[in-house]
């Protein structure tokens, strides 16, 4: 469904992509772990085109794109098909929890008022805040907020959603209500590729996992397999590092 | 202490004062701010956006605009300009100097709370599908105006009392109207001092509504304003 071949990005000298290859499949969840600075984000930023990368092939639904290259029309039809949940949630802060979800459907895909309520009312049910939607994002807890977000990305109906670390930011006690919404989505076989740190879901939910360090996938391939039995010595170390902190395996 | 010529002196001026107050410095800031808001929501934008060319030209113009005293502006398009063949009545080019200056000032407000809303917000649209222009005008431009709005308002009573400069190219004012009627009966002090006191009524009615309106502007939920 997705497929990524030799994607580089440079921010001036630093090199944060070094030809990064990536293949997601229909149905697929696919956890990025990896330290901090090992270029995730940046990785997501591209594959949505919010940052330019300078060398890359996207193969996306069978359709061949050069990713240095993209003409505003192609970004704008694959941005329809897409959708990201940020870390730090990015609701539209002047607008309600409804609102947020509705926007895109009246404003971008003229979809008429009443049918774009109905829908972001569903969208809402969907993450459990149906008694929120005249609730503005100031007024919402952080696990609230990003669950709209979700809701948000949920209501086009994208072929495949992009999660930036989406629990991050959140209080330890938040973080079950978001991980608990997006295992939902991976079981109505929802394709997600989710950057987390959040080790249990990287190993029970997700169906693959991808490495990255320094800005190369360093292992990748089943999530049993990369947990169980780590082939490269930086990933058993990173593993290592993050059990070691405390962080339980589920 | 003050006589009774006196008080019948500041008892008529008062409403030949406050007529062309009305009449004419009211709708000439009125007037004059409404253009010096289009002028700055478009400078300010074409900046944010960094467009080539267009935000050199911004940049000179705010240069020129803040630079220059208004009442130098005032004397060169009013005095200057027929040099050029261009003349143009009082009160237009009152209005125009008025929009320009403020339009300047105000652009950089309108900048700064641009760059004050999150670029999050711009990105977050962009990815459900909205064109830029859509995003800024839904989400990002909403929400800077709000945070605008205090400062942009002080610029607004500021032009109340600016406006007294058009005297100078023959704009009867308020002040215009003072004067002459100050050296009609040979009396200044009071009637300076009354004229003075009309604009402070001015501005403190608009203060009074800046605050009414700032307090009923959505805070979107939050505790601002
Ligand atoms: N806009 C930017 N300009 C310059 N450097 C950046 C920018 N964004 C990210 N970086 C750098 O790129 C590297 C990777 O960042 P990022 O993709 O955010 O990593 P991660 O999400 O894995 O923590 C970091 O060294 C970071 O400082
Ligand atoms: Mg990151």
């Amino acid at each position: 469904m997705l497929e990524i071949r030799g994607l580089k990005k440079s921010f001036g000298s630093l090199e944060v992509l070094r030809g990064i290859d990536l293949t997601v499949n229909k149905g697929d969840v696919v956890a990025i772990l990896g330290s901090s600075g090992s270029g995730k984000t940046t990785l997501l930023r591209c594959l949505n085109f919010l940052e330019a990368s300078d060398e890359g092939t996207m193969v996306f639904d069978g359709e061949t794109f050069q990713m240095a290259q993209m003409r505003k029309k192609d970004v704008a039809r694959l941005r329809a098909k897409t959708a990201f949940v940020f870390q730090d949630y990015n609701l539209f802060l002047n607008k309600t929890a409804l609102q947020n979800v509705t926007e895109g459907l009246i404003v971008a895909r003229r979809m008429p008022k009443d049918q774009a309520v109905e829908l972001g009312r569903r969208m809402l049910a969907k993450v459990g805040l149906s008694d929120r939607e005249g609730h503005y994002p100031s007024q919402l807890s952080g696990g609230q907020q990003q669950r709209v977000a979700i809701a948000r990305a949920l209501a086009t109906d994208p072929e495949i959603i992009y999660f930036d670390e989406p629990t991050s930011a959140l209080d330890p006690e938040l973080t079950g209500e978001v991980l608990s919404v997006m295992r939902n989505l991976a079981e109505e076989g929802r394709t997600m590729l989710v950057v987390t740190h959040e080790m249990g879901f990287a190993r029970h939910v997700s169906n693959r996992v991808v490495f990255m360090a320094e800005g190369d996938v360093v292992e990748s391939g089943a999530s049993q397999d990369v947990f169980d039995h780590p082939q490269q010595e930086r990933t058993r170390a990173f593993l290592r590092n993050i059990y070691q902190a405390g962080v339980p395996a589920d | 202490m003050i006589s009774e010529r006196l008080m019948e002196i500041i008892l008529d001026s008062f409403w030949q004062i406050l007529l062309p107050g009305l009449a004419v410095t009211i709708p000439l800031t009125a007037v004059s701010f409404f253009f010096a808001m289009i002028i700055a929501v478009i400078t300010a934008m074409v900046q944010f956006a960094k467009i080539p060319v267009l935000r050199h030209i911004a940049r000179f113009y705010i240069w020129v605009a803040r630079g220059t005293p208004l009442l130098v502006q005032l004397f060169v398009v009013f005095y200057g300009l027929p040099d050029l063949g261009i003349i143009l009545e009082p009160i237009p080019a009152a209005v125009i100097v008025f929009s320009l200056n403020e339009g300047a000032y105000c652009a950089e407000t309108v900048r700064a709370s641009l760059e004050a809303v999150p670029a999050g917000q711009m990105e977050a649209g962009r990815c459900v599908g909205m064109s830029y222009l859509q995003v800024m005008g839904r989400i990002v431009l909403p929400q800077a105006m709000r945070i605008a709005f205090p400062s942009l308002s002080n610029s607004l009573i500021a032009m109340v009392k600016d406006t007294s400069l058009a005297s100078n190219i023959t704009v009867t004012e308020m002040f215009m109207e003072t004067q002459r009627i100050a050296s009609r009966y040979t009396e200044f002090l009071p009637l300076y001092i009354e004229v003075g006191l009309i604009y402070l009524l001015f501005c403190t009615v608009l203060t009074k509504v800046q605050h009414v309106v700032e307090k009923r502007l959505s805070t979107y939920g939050g505790k601002g304003g």
